[in-house]
């Protein structure tokens, strides 16, 4: 939860110091406000991820926010077939910056076993997707480990920036814990 | 019970075989069900006397058939309509061959309004074109979308490209 001990020192006079964008990143990694975009059974996994058994408001984001507008984490959580492509797109564009897309489940990711003429394979066609979770649905867990992997990446960011492919950067480094 | 469904069918097929003679090409028992064939200059004919005169107050579906693949069929294609009389508790089904190159079929949109979308449905399924019908457009599949995917020659793993997004005001003004 807290920021990385490097980025701040403490004085005897009890006060922290540390730089704007260290600070404003642990403030946005911790209050995300997910928008789940749920068009099949992933959607109703994302449920229980909200509900106390798991508590997404573990890790702050249990802002669930309909509008795009308000929200900075688009879940995608189910099946997107052609004709349903132009509104995930146009839901992401209305998304103000800096935004993450989480691709949750098999479906979005890649078609699932909808290998057919209406299913789109895999939402990265459309929108750019910062992490994939695997899964037919998958489970909570595999949900918050997706948030925690979204917040190592808002806490790696120099400034805002965006359409750039950093999923590199998730690769683990020697010094993670 | 399955006697007294036995008793319906054989009814309904005597009073329709009585009022229809000719129109109706062969009576069938399909499933349990009873199934009409009837020709495509008969079809509307047919339907609004199951409709004003047998009580059949509901469409549940209107389905297609590619029967390419079988080993016999009459024409290439056939329209299923499932009707239902929720007075009687009686389903039957009315078949109709559709040749290949002669795909219009006239519409029962004026007899059930459920018939719109199943209609448009089968329209770009098939690609049925159903003469009458108020807003004949593609239902599920998108706009731009090009050919007929449940026709065994189109390969249904192919999908397409389609970007633009549709209005839904000509469907919300019905």
């Amino acid at each position: 939860m807290g920021m990385k001990t490097d980025t701040y020192t403490k004085n005897e006079t009890g006060l922290i110091t540390t730089r704007v964008d260290a600070m404003i990143n642990w403030a946005r990694k911790n209050s995300l406000w997910p928008l789940p975009f749920g068009t099949a059974c992933c959607a109703i996994e994302f449920m229980s991820v909200v509900s106390s058994p798991f508590d997404i408001s573990r890790f702050g984001a249990e802002l669930v926010r309909f509008s795009p507008r308000q929200a900075d984490l688009l879940l995608v959580a189910g099946t997107i077939n052609y004709k349903l492509a132009p509104v995930l797109k146009r839901i992401y564009d209305q998304m103000p910056e800096p935004k993450y897309v989480i691709s949750m489940g098999a479906c979005a990711s890649s078609g699932g076993f909808y290998d057919n003429y209406a299913t789109v394979q895999g939402i990265e066609q459309i929108v750019p997707v910062d992490v994939f979770i695997p899964g037919c649905p998958p489970r909570p867990e595999a949900i918050l480990d997706a948030l925690l992997k979204i917040q190592k990446l808002i806490d790696r960011e120099p400034s805002p920036k965006r359409g750039v492919d950093r999923r590199h950067e998730l690769a683990e480094k020697p010094g993670d814990e | 019970m399955a006697n007294s469904e036995q008793q319906k069918h054989d009814s309904l097929a005597e009073r329709v075989s009585a009022r229809l003679g000719a129109r109706v090409l062969e009576t069938d028992r399909s499933y349990g069900d009873l199934v009409f064939v009837v020709e495509k200059a008969a079809v509307h004919e047919v339907l609004s006397y199951l409709k004003n005169d047998e009580k059949f107050d509901l469409l549940l579906d209107v389905a297609g058939v590619d029967c390419v693949k079988l080993p016999e069929y009459r024409e290439r294609f056939e329209l299923e309509y499932i009707l239902y009389a929720t007075g009687v508790d009686h389903r039957v089904r009315v078949r109709v061959p559709v040749p290949e190159f002669a795909l219009d079929v006239p519409t029962a949109t004026d007899l059930w309004r459920a018939a719109n979308w199943a209609e448009r449905e089968a329209h770009e399924m098939f690609g049925f074109v159903f003469t009458g019908h108020p807003c004949l457009k593609r239902l599920l599949t998108h706009q731009q979308f090009e050919g007929h995917p449940l026709r065994k020659d189109y390969p249904v793993m192919q999908g397409q490209w389609c970007a633009t997004t549709s209005s839904l005001e000509e469907e919300l003004e019905e």
